[in-house]
């Protein structure tokens, strides 16, 4: 195939001094900030950090995309900034929307790219071949790129830069909105070049679990570097620190809430029926109790550290370093009237049909009051055509639904001031400010006067949205998008809320803060339906319902599922393992 | 790997060009503005508009019938260009007039018959509808000719020397017909280039950035050039096969004459083309989407290309300013060319001289491009 | 329901004016349009180059050479010496018209014969030539008169006395102008709905909005009012300018004009949404509209008669909202018509704007996934 890898230089990347600013509106705002560091060749090295961290900036320079303000950056040996015409020719980059032609097919985009790389005619079929076969993607062939599901756009996005090995692979959040089934298989592909052509790959994701994998992490944060290494040397220095605690049924939550604002913890987490806690002093497992005040009938494990432990720890050190607050505000809601075991939301053999195809093929289950309820798939499940028919946007074809106790499509617009809905993306009016956003759906929900008013304050506080009141939303980081559109979609105080894939690419910081917001409505007796890729998530749900084309898999809490399905000789299955091995199962 | 910085890959260049046929083919705008919208621009000038004014409503109010009235009154029913109604008084027609059944009034008074006996010049009351201006001046002339015709039958019937003094024999040259078909057609060639050119290349362009597809293409090996060559030959071919298709159906369909050299034409036309295309290519790197790409491309391409071009309105007549901005629309020069080669023939002179101003349009534009376009973002 | 339908219509409005893009979008080409169209749409003709190939000379075809050279119309480039000299002056368009006046012009009309004066036209342009060979023929038909009266004391048995109602000196500015109200207000209002609801649908916020309380009819007034202000305002901008820019006398009323103009809004709106709501993208919206307005306005009557067009073409134009305000603006403006005269127009109008309304309001749930 190629060439035999030459090792001429130990690293791939080199930069110094980097600094690139960007001016956005009035504002300035500082990507890169004199970042100095090395990329190691012949290995996998993940960049991860919040948002505008500088992880697309920097890979964009890298590419000869860019032009730093400052600094020097060296690619494969060559000046990135000068030299671009060679580093393009010996690397690939996949941007974020990874680059796909959707209105050509798979095979016509893997002759562009092949003919864009300058591969023989005569070498081609061999190696579409073999990628295909790698890929899966070889019956979908003739598919226009934009008909593949998620997860297949990425794989073909891979394929695309992978028709000629380049010596460096860049890839940008290339598992965002990618399902844990062919994020796997994406990872199984990455690394299997890294083994037969000896590439280096540089990779930024939001999944720290994957991060894991990597074998050099890269910590940044507002355009500075906060540390670099394994990512064992990031979580080793929290052994002794992480705990897993087994509250009573019914108290996770509050518990959860209690400790995430201590300034000892960390980190605390819901996992299943258990608390994940991550202490800012290493602590003897019996003295936990004693630390945190916990009732006797609270058992308590020691747990090991995770990378994800260690970005939290990072980061909040530096916000603290910063004089920025750390701690999870927490929102109020009005107590929801009504028996907690109610059937809230109702779905009996629900089907719906496109042409002859069934997105959603007689699905039934029942959410209670106040429960948070998970739906999880692989790309293409039927997840969102589910979502919009319990919202009322798409009519089903066949079957029964009942949204407290209404059809939302045939129900008469009060039945809609109930409930909540969160886009997928964040759906909001980009052109407006934060304010006339809160106002408009404030509106749109029939507030008005001193409630209205009264409302959007209480948003733009419990939001942390104050500062960025008058800047248009277009601008916004995406965690700022993101709790605008919570806020958004709670301004009436509605009793349900559908939350659509509401964490997507969000860093894990604010995933964090998003959960402490769903827990506290939760236990305010909101019903919250809520899809996710993140399998971690998942297990912050009460129940979830696994969907496969259209039909349900299995259903149940996430312990009961993790009981269940598991990949066999495994002892502590994530709900990851179990998801894979359902999904399989079905597949096998 | 030896790879030459300059050196055109003619790989790289099939492919990029085999990608953009395949969205083309792919796309039901491009489709819809390259061939769709031609035909039915054609069809719409070809059959719908004209300026030629035929049975037009006309009110003729005879207050006395006499013989000599009637006599005149003939003239106007067997025009072609006439409908008369007819009215018993003036105030009938009036009325008829403001409610726009009629375009004008011919009116012969009580006395009509007693004056022209007499050779007094009897007045007839001619009345047109001056909200259309244009149409006003034509029925107007109508009217005069059929009244001239009847003066020199009066005339001749009566033995009357009243030969006109002077008498005027017009010929209109390249289009002795005069239907207005046959310069609206050509004209409208180049409008239908102009939006090929200008309002699709601009616009794919910008779909790309606003995809995130550039970003992709731009960190391959490929080479500016390649890009800016990739986008211009095939909408160059397209833009081309838009013009094959339209001069088809204007010389098969709607019989416009076409009597100057094919090559020549060909010739204008490809260098139109590329003005077009250069002038797309400038518009998608200024707009950042193809919303902003088409908003840009419709005020500066397409509104130029039909109100400045000389296609419908005559620049002679135009205020000095704005015959001055007149030359920076390329599409005045195709215009012109394109009347000529059609109803004209080869007329050398005015063939070069637009000429060379398209290919100075065109490499201004191309110099443009080269400056701008670089192998980054932002 | 009213604060929801203002909130919406508020939103669409910072939606519109917020963006620097879609502000130009608004402002400029109107004023760039009514610029260009209002100087240089006309079909008047001024300094139409006439060459002379004068084999006469004699005094008279000097006289009538005179006349030409007097005329604000035309404007004499020259003198041609030989035949061979015509053909290569109208072809390089050097002149529009020759004028030749053959040998013994002068002394046939001194013996009371007839003068033969050939008048050669570039026919490239045919409506042009037609116009300028009627400002020769009117010329020519003054100086008969004048000729035969002094010359033969004959006078002609009856002579035509043309008068021109509305536009006395048959101005084409004045026919012109008045349609760029109607003109400038459609392409404004139709840019402004047939993207709101495709802009939405791309951004996915037109899900959120179904979602909240609001009822189809809310969204579609909401939808609605932006554009049926933004029309007025531009279309009285446009009017100000007609009026006081190129001093276009307006002899009917307000009422009758804005009446008209309202109704248009209606049904531009009504079409501009239903294009909207058929669209999955803006790049659709903006075709569908393009689309649209091309043929709409060519079929119009605003710069070509309908009257001239086949049959068909004619029927086919009823559907055209366009049509009918024409009309109207132009007939409030130099007719001072009002309602009694013009009430066939607005009905069609406001039907084509209430169908398609109801439509768009249908197509904002309906639509196939």
């Amino acid at each position: 195939m190629s060439s035999p890898p030459k090792r001429e230089d130990e690293y791939c990347i080199v930069s110094s001094g980097l600094t690139k600013r960007f001016t956005s509106g009035q504002k300035q705002i500082v990507a890169l900030d004199d970042c100095s560091f090395k990329v190691k060749s012949g290995i996998v090295t993940g960049l991860i950090g919040p948002d505008g961290a500088g992880k697309t900036t920097f890979m964009r320079i890298c590419a000869g995309l860019l032009v730093p303000d400052q600094g020097k950056i060296e690619v494969l040996g060559y000046d990135a900034t000068k030299d671009f015409l060679h580093v393009q020719t010996n690397i690939r980059y996949m941007p974020q929307r990874f680059g796909l032609y959707e209105d050509l097919t798979v095979r016509e985009n893997l002759e562009l790219y092949s003919d864009l790389l300058g591969i023989p005619v005569t070498k081609r079929q061999a190696r579409y071949d073999s990628l295909m076969a790698m890929t899966g993607l070889a019956p979908f062939m003739g598919r226009l790129a934009g008909r593949l599901s998620g997860g297949m756009k990425q794989k073909l996005g891979l394929a695309c830069t992978l028709l000629k090995p380049p010596r460096l692979l860049i890839l940008d959040e290339p598992t965002v909105g990618v399902d844990p089934v062919s994020r796997r298989e994406l990872w199984d592909i990455v690394y299997s070049q890294v083994h037969e052509h000896g590439m280096s790959v540089l990779l930024s994701t939001a999944y720290l679990d994957e991060a894991e994998r990597c074998q050099q992490v890269i910590l940044m944060h507002e355009g500075h570097v906060l540390g670099k290494g394994v990512p064992q040397s990031f979580s080793e220095p929290l052994k002794g620190h992480c705990f897993m605690l087994g509250p009573p049924s019914g108290q996770k939550r509050r518990l959860q809430r209690d400790l995430a604002n201590r300034d000892e913890v960390i980190d605390s987490l819901i996992l299943g029926e258990k608390i994940r806690l991550v202490t800012m002093d290493a602590l003897d497992p019996g003295k936990v109790h004693n630390t945190f005040h916990l009732g006797e009938e609270i058992s308590v494990e020691e747990s090991s550290p995770r990378l994800e432990d260690a970005f939290i720890w990072l980061l909040k050190k530096r916000l603290l370093n910063l004089g920025r607050g750390v701690k999870f505000k927490i929102i109020s809601h009005h107590k929801v009237a009504g028996p907690p075991d109610e059937d809230v939301i109702v779905v009996r053999n629900l089907k719906r049909r496109f042409g002859d195809f069934y997105a959603v093929d007689g699905i039934s289950f029942s959410v209670k009051r106040g429960e948070v309820f998970g739906l999880l798939g692989a790309n293409g499940a039927g997840k969102t055509t589910t979502f919009r028919m319990l919202c009322g946007l798409l009519p089903a074809s066949e079957g029964e639904l009942f949204v407290a106790g209404k059809n939302l499509r045939k129900a008469r617009a009060k039945a809609r001031e109930r409930v909540g809905y969160m886009a997928q993306k964040f759906s909001l009016y980009e052109d407006l400010t934060v304010m006339q956003n809160l106002r408009f759906f404030s509106s749109a929900y029939g507030l008005y006067g001193n409630r209205q008013k009264e409302r959007v304050r209480w948003a733009l506080d419990a939001f942390e949205l104050k500062d960025e009141a008058n800047s248009i939303s277009r601008d916004l980081p995406l965690g700022y998008k993101q709790r605008l559109a919570l806020a958004a979609s709670l301004m009436h105080e509605p009793d349900i809320l559908f939350l659509d894939e509401p964490t997507s690419g969000v860093d894990p910081l604010a995933r964090r803060q998003f959960w402490v917001h769903i827990n506290t409505l939760a236990e305010a007796g909101v019903t919250i339906m809520v899809t996710t890729h993140f399998m971690e998530e998942a297990e912050y749900c009460d129940r979830i319902v696994i969907m496969k084309q259209g039909r349900i898999l299995a259903k149940g809490t996430p312990e009961t599922l993790k009981r269940k399905f598991h990949p066999p000789g495994v002892e502590n299955p994530t709900m990851e393992d179990t998801f894979i091995t359902l999904i399989e199962q079905e597949a096998g | 790997m030896k790879t030459s910085q300059k050196s055109l890959s003619r790989m790289r260049l099939s492919g990029l060009i085999k990608k953009e046929i395949r969205q083309i083919l792919r796309d039901p705008s491009s489709i819809g503005i390259a061939f769709f919208l031609p035909v039915i621009l054609l069809i719409i000038f070809g059959y719908g508009v004209s300026l030629d004014a035929e049975h037009v409503p006309l009110g003729i109010v005879i207050e006395q019938p006499s013989p000599e009235a009637n006599d005149f009154v003939s003239g106007f029913k067997d025009s072609e260009y006439f409908d008369p109604v007819f009215f018993r008084s003036i105030q009938e027609a009036e009325n008829a007039l403001i409610q726009r059944r009629i375009m004008g009034i011919v009116w012969t008074r009580n006395d009509f018959a007693r004056q022209v006996l007499k050779g007094k010049e009897a007045p007839v009351g001619v009345i047109v509808n001056g909200v259309d201006a244009n149409q006003a001046r034509i029925v107007e002339g109508y009217i005069t000719g059929v009244w001239m015709k009847w003066l020199v039958s009066y005339a001749r019937s009566h033995g009357l020397d009243i030969m006109a003094p002077v008498e005027v024999k017009h010929r209109i040259w390249f289009n002795s017909a005069v239907r207005s078909r046959n310069f609206l057609v050509p004209g409208l060639i180049a409008v239908i280039m102009t939006l090929i050119g200008g309002m699709l290349t601009s616009m794919v362009i910008a779909r790309e950035w606003e995809r995130g597809t550039m970003e992709a293409l731009l960190v391959t090996p490929v080479r500016v050039k390649e890009i800016i060559l990739g986008k211009v030959i095939p909408y160059f071919f397209l833009g081309m096969g838009g013009m094959t298709l339209s001069v088809f159906i204007s010389i098969v369909i709607f019989h416009v004459p076409f009597r100057g050299s094919y090559l020549a034409l060909g010739f204008a036309s490809a260098l139109f083309m590329l003005t077009a295309i250069a002038l797309g290519l400038i518009i998608s790197t200024a707009a950042g989407s193809q919303f902003v790409a088409g908003q840009i491309a419709i005020v500066i391409t397409f509104l130029p290309a039909f109100m400045l071009s000389g296609f419908v309105f005559d620049i002679n007549s135009m205020p000095f300013p704005i015959q001055v901005i007149t030359h920076i629309v390329a599409a005045r020069y195709f215009v012109s060319i394109l009347q000529s080669l059609f109803l004209a023939g080869n007329i050398w002179p005015i063939y070069l001289v637009n000429c060379l101003w398209l290919a100075v349009m065109a490499l201004i534009f191309f110099l443009i491009i080269k400056k701008k376009s670089h192998k980054r973002l932002v | 329901m009213l604060r929801r339908i203002l909130a919406l219509t508020i939103k669409e409005f910072i939606g519109i004016l917020k963006n620097k893009k879609s502000r130009m979008v608004l402002i400029l080409p109107p004023v760039a349009q009514i610029i260009v169209f209002g100087y240089a749409a006309t079909f008047d003709l001024k300094d139409v180059p006439v060459a002379i190939y004068n084999e006469d000379n004699g005094e008279i075809s000097r006289q009538i050479v005179a006349r030409f050279q007097g005329s604000k119309v035309f404007h004499i480039i020259g003198n041609l010496e030989s035949n061979g000299q015509i053909a290569p002056v109208i072809n390089l368009k050097k002149a529009l018209i020759v004028l030749h006046f053959h040998k013994n012009f002068s002394k046939d009309m001194a013996k009371g014969a007839t003068g033969k004066l050939q008048v050669i036209l570039d026919g490239r342009n045919s409506n042009t030539a037609l116009i300028a060979l009627n400002y020769v023929h009117t010329i020519l038909s003054k100086f008969n008169r004048k000729w035969m009266h002094q010359n033969r004391n004959i006078r002609i048995p009856a002579r035509l006395v043309v008068r021109s109602w509305f536009n006395r000196m048959l101005d084409s500015h004045w026919f012109i102008i008045p349609g760029i109200v109607a003109l400038l207000t459609i392409v404004v209002t139709l840019e402004v709905t047939a993207l709101s609801v495709a802009k939405e649908r791309e951004a996915g916020t037109f899900d959120q909005l179904l979602v909240t309380p609001m009822t189809p009819f809310e969204i579609l007034v909401g939808k609605s009012l932006p554009g049926l202000i933004i029309g007025l305002i531009e279309g009285t901008f446009i009017i100000f300018v007609t009026c006081f820019w190129f001093e276009i006398p307006l002899r009917g009323s307000l009422l009758v004009l804005y009446s008209g103009l309202f109704t248009f809004l209606l049904s531009a709106i009504g079409i501009g949404l239903m294009i909207s709501s058929i669209s999955l993208t803006q790049q659709q919206g903006l075709m569908g509209a393009f689309m649209f307005l091309v043929p709409s306005v060519v079929l119009s009557g605003f710069a070509t008669p309908i009257a001239n067009m086949p049959r068909l073409v004619q029927e086919l134009t009823l559907l055209n909202p366009m049509r009918f305000i024409l009309v109207i603006v132009r007939s409030v403006f130099l007719q001072g018509a009002g309602f009694n005269l013009l009430w066939t127009q607005y009905v069609p109008m406001a039907l084509i704007g209430i169908v398609s309304l109801a439509i768009a309001g249908f197509l904002f749930k309906r639509r196939l996934y």
